[in-house]
């Protein structure tokens, strides 16, 4: 029993701060949300370099074949700068492959998300806006080998930044995951505007797109598959938040120790520092939830539902409260376009109902524990 | 990070279990204090009570995570706690293996151990409570005896303590910190008086204690005068460490899930409120989260890092927990909950855990100051 990092742990996560810290000041946090995909090629090969986007593939794909855990590290750091890149929405579409792919669809796809040439996404949701697998309804029309896919998928990640989707659809009451390439015929890809600009969502309109039998996954169960991923994609996004949720908190904190009234600094006044003692027990909370979820993926991954739903659902309330506080305890100024904390209360927004929000995994653990 | 046992681990936790099996009887009459006694001597037996004490003072030697391993397995057990002194146990034992004199250790550690003794705490004062080093209550030195003049109160289990962990001023002239000491004293000792206070609960947990003239032998004092203030930090770091363990968390949250299993809400079973399911949720997620970070700070231990300001952590958690879970409790109820009853009366009882060892808002300035740096108050 140990519940501790490594040395080459704590190497990785000094690694990926520094990298974030250099390559991606928040300057250039706000220059890239202005751009299209928020999201910088540039960038994204830099990381590639740094054997960062590689990390869970194996190395027979061009990867480093490391675990959950170490991924988690590497999140939190690009995390609590509000890193725009589309590294959540790649590992996952890495798991798809992973878990389901050929040994054709990995060579294909693997050693190009590893070394920065393509980038991946889930593309799960529809209209009705349900989690899993009850919320897959887009019916393909078989002709053939081919399925054929009409609809649309929304509220997928890097939509715009994408060169292939992992498409979820039904083929009579079967469920099935296929890999879809941005310029497979009938596909196109209709950006929203975000709430929190370092992060991109787009509708997937399907129009006829064909769906042939090296494009599908190969999954045993479809289902158990795509659990798997909706339970990484809450790992994977829960340890993005906390990384989030302690930069907000490092952030007030230095203004709170800045900020003179009443002759001194704010941080003295118990209102005050309450507060952010109350943020940090639950980052400190978080993490212990998060770090043993991110293990059970390797690991033990019967538990994984269970503690991907308790993580989750602590981070996706504690953040809430974490970018209210945070922007509330800057006064006026934490309402200014100017000020950096706003970025952080609008990645709380967006990290909420990812994968699904408190309420859901709640019920979730109900049914889980009680029946 | 690995959460797999060694063998030897899981051999421990299979030796537990035979042992559970073949003495804890069901139900547990843990109200029965011959049965206490009789179960006492068998785990004093395996030196599973003191089980991280030095075997020479009677303990067991053994390693944090067996003891872990074994404060979970009676847990899930519901057996009765390891050993009958609870305070004696937690922090005074401790405090006495690290500060107190060979005589000490012999006169106080297998006493504790074997329930002989029955320690109380004598910290707070009638002006002095989350202001600690602020206490007033006097030893005067007059040969090789203290004569100590004051008063105690908020003094859980005095009425019925063998002997007190004191904390006294003995140097007015210095800082606060510097002027304080601490002494172990028997409660027979003459110029001790304890006056029960009835809590709002109606029953006599905590108690005033008057010094009028008690001596005590300089034998009887722990470290070095003057340096109390040490002595209690490492004491209140154990009382908060141990309120900090998410086992009687989990207990708690099973009989909220029975009692919810068979309460009824306006016609319904109460287990299809939504409302209900997902504040039971909310609970398991923080004492699941109590148990991880406990076990993150047991690895901390075990690689020599000292047990510092995080164990604030659980402790709010904890208030948190058991504010949320007597309220439910409560609604459960009905309005049965306007009668008395045992669970009424456990849900008014969450003072010795939530403001017993710092309030939650001296946990908070401790958070805020100690960890994140912020200005003092």
């Amino acid at each position: 029993m140990n519940f501790g990092f490594t040395e080459e742990q704590g190497f990785l996560r000094e690694a990926v701060r520094k990298f974030v810290d250099e390559r991606c000041p928040m300057a250039e946090v706000r220059r890239l949300m202005k751009t299209r995909d928020a999201h910088s090629p540039e960038l994204w090969r830099a990381l590639a370099e740094q054997g960062t986007l590689g990390l869970l593939i194996p190395d027979e794909y061009g990867g480093a074949g490391l675990s959950w855990v170490d991924f988690v590290v590497v999140l939190e750091e690009t995390g609590r700068t509000l890193l725009p890149s589309p590294l959540v929405s790649t590992a996952l579409a890495t798991m798809a492959l992973l878990e389901a792919g050929s040994p054709a669809q990995r060579s294909r796809w693997l050693p190009r998300f590893a070394d920065g040439r393509a980038v991946g996404t889930l593309a799960l949701l529809e209209a009705s806006d349900r989690q899993g697998a009850a919320g897959i309804a887009l019916a393909a029309v078989r002709d053939g080998e081919v399925d054929v896919l009409r609809g649309e998928k929304r509220f997928v990640a890097d939509a715009g930044a994408a060169d292939v989707f992992v498409v979820a659809y039904r083929v009579g009451t079967a469920l099935r995951l296929a890999l879809v390439p941005k310029e497979a015929p009938g596909l196109r890809v209709e950006l929203v505007p975000t709430l929190d600009e370092t992060r991109r969502s787009g509708t997937l309109v399907l129009d006829g797109v064909r769906v042939g039998p090296e494009d599908r996954l190969v999954a045993a169960d479809p289902e158990a598959t795509l659990e798997l991923l909706l339970d990484c994609g809450c790992v994977a996004v829960t340890a993005e938040g906390l990384g989030a949720a302690e930069g907000a908190l490092a952030v007030t904190v230095r203004y709170a120790n800045d900020r003179v009234q009443f002759g001194s600094p704010i941080g003295r006044y118990q209102g005050v520092k309450h507060r952010l003692a109350d943020a940090w027990v639950d980052t400190e909370s978080i993490k212990s939830l998060l770090y043993y979820a991110a293990w059970t993926i390797d690991e033990r991954r019967a538990e994984l539902p269970r503690y991907a739903s308790l993580a989750k659902a602590y981070l996706a309330d504690a953040f809430t409260r974490i970018g209210v506080d945070c922007v509330q305890l800057h006064g006026a100024v934490g309402y200014t376009i100017e000020y950096d904390i706003q970025l952080y209360l609008k990645r709380s927004k967006w990290l909420r109902p990812m994968f699904g929000d408190g309420d859901y995994h709640r019920d979730r653990l109900a049914a889980l524990t009680l029946g | 990070m690995d959460f797999n046992f060694s063998p030897e681990e899981q051999a421990f936790r299979e030796e537990i279990r035979g042992f559970l099996d073949a003495n804890l009887p069901d139900p547990v009459p843990d109200e029965d204090p011959a049965f206490l006694q009789a179960w006492n001597r068998k785990l004093r037996e395996k030196r599973w009570v003191g089980f991280s004490w030095p075997r020479e003072w009677g303990g067991g030697g053994g390693d944090l995570i067996r003891q872990f391993i074994l404060k979970e397995e009676m847990s899930a057990r519901r057996a009765p706690a390891l050993g009958l002194d609870f305070m004696g146990l937690t922090w005074v034992g401790p405090a006495v293996i690290k500060h107190g004199t060979k005589e000490q250790k012999a006169e106080h550690l297998e006493a504790i151990l074997d329930g002989r003794s029955h320690w109380c705490t004598g910290y707070s004062e009638p002006d002095v409570g989350s202001d600690l080093a602020s206490l007033q209550c006097r030893a005067v030195r007059d040969g090789d005896e203290y004569v100590i003049h004051g008063q105690k109160i908020w003094t859980t289990s005095a009425h019925f303590a063998s002997h007190i962990f004191l904390l006294v001023r003995t140097d007015p002239t210095v800082s606060k910190y510097k002027g304080i000491t601490c002494l172990l004293v028997p409660m027979s000792t003459p110029g001790i008086t304890v006056t029960p206070i009835e809590n709002l609960s109606g029953k006599a947990s905590f108690n005033q204690v008057f010094f009028d003239g008690a001596r005590t032998p300089v034998a009887n004092r722990l470290g070095a005068e003057g340096e109390g203030w040490k002595v209690v930090m490492g004491a209140l770091a154990n009382e908060r460490s141990g309120i900090s363990e998410s086992t009687e968390m989990q207990q708690h949250l099973d009989d909220i899930r029975a009692l919810a299993k068979r309460a009824v809400r306006n016609g319904r079973p109460a287990l299809q409120d939504d409302r209900v399911r997902r504040r039971l949720s909310e609970m398991e997620i923080r004492v699941e989260a109590m148990r991880l970070t406990g076990l993150r700070h047991l690895t901390d231990q075990i690689n020599g890092k000292p047990s510092g300001s995080e164990t604030a952590i659980n402790k709010l958690q904890r208030g948190i927990l058991e504010f949320e879970m007597s309220e439910l409790s409560l609604e459960l109820l009905g309005s049965e909950a306007l009668h008395q009853g045992e669970i009424q009366h456990d849900a008014l009882g969450w003072h010795g855990t939530v403001i017993g060892g710092g309030s939650p808002n001296i946990q908070r300035n401790i958070i805020a100051e100690r960890i994140l740096g912020l200005p003092k108050d």
